[in-house]
């Protein structure tokens, strides 16, 4: 069977335990269809990008599934009929991630920046992604800068001859550009 | 001379190599950072993505803004 991942958005004025039941029916539906759901997270009340139906916030929640084509189609025209849900989305995965997602891992982190007011602790997550990036072009540019460094003695060699029998090793510099 | 008047940094994709970030619809933060101050998709060519991951990049900042995780537009 093939695997998804289902995000949808709830109305922010219910309650979470009414997102979980809402997820439960969702999973109901699938399990009868011959489904499975692997995993479930909660993200909780996040603000959204955007106004949807009017609503400035959203309850998140993620679906791992398991199921056949059919069961799937089964869920969608479900939360589409279901007034609580504002928008889903499902996506077809090549393999579910087993722990939890960033999402949850992102808001974990943000209750500890809560709690301790240290904006200090969010620093080495977004450290360890840049390094990747500036650490590579700087290896790079060291290997680049070294034949460039072996080069500029060899010309400085060169042009001293030249300095002894012309006056300006600078004017010299200039016809060979041209 | 073999020293170029604009020397250019050889740039390398920040999605490849060792421990590179896997591009997923739900890393909001991530994201964030390959769209401008505007909301827009910044181009692979600012930011030395390949045109591979580009791709990949593209497809998942669409789908979070189908969720709300990232505007279309800010005015």
């Amino acid at each position: 069977m093939p695997l998804y991942e289902s995000v949808y958005i709830a109305r922010p004025d219910i309650s979470a335990t009414q997102v979980e039941t809402l997820t439960a029916v969702m999973t109901k539906i699938l399990e009868e269809n011959g489904g499975k759901v692997t995993k479930d997270e909660y993200w909780g009340l996040k603000s959204l990008a955007y106004r949807i139906k009017k609503n400035r916030k959203g309850h998140y929640s993620l679906l791992n599934i398991d199921c056949p084509a059919a069961a799937l189609t089964e869920m969608e025209r479900n939360m589409r009929l279901h007034e609580d849900v504002l928008r889903y989305m499902s996506v077809r995965v090549d393999e579910h991630e087993e722990e939890p997602s960033v999402m949850m891992q992102s808001k974990s982190s943000r209750d500890d920046r809560d709690r301790d007011r240290d904006r200090g602790r969010d620093r080495p997550k977004t450290e360890t992604a840049a390094p990747a990036a500036s650490a590579a072009p700087a290896a790079s540019e060291a290997t680049a800068a070294a034949p460039e460094a072996v080069e500029a003695p060899a010309a400085a060699a060169s042009e001293a001859p030249a300095a002894s029998e012309e006056s300006a090793p600078a004017a010299d510099d200039k016809d060979t550009k041209e | 001379m073999s020293r170029r008047p604009f020397f250019r940094r050889p740039k390398s994709c920040p999605f490849s190599g060792d421990n590179a970030p896997k591009i997923d619809y739900k890393n909001v933060k991530l994201l964030q950072r390959f769209t401008s101050e505007r909301g827009k998709i910044v181009p692979s060519r600012i930011t030395a993505v390949s045109a591979k991951k580009q791709r990949e990049l593209a497809t998942a900042i669409k789908r979070a803004r189908n969720l709300a995780l990232l505007p279309f537009l800010i005015n």
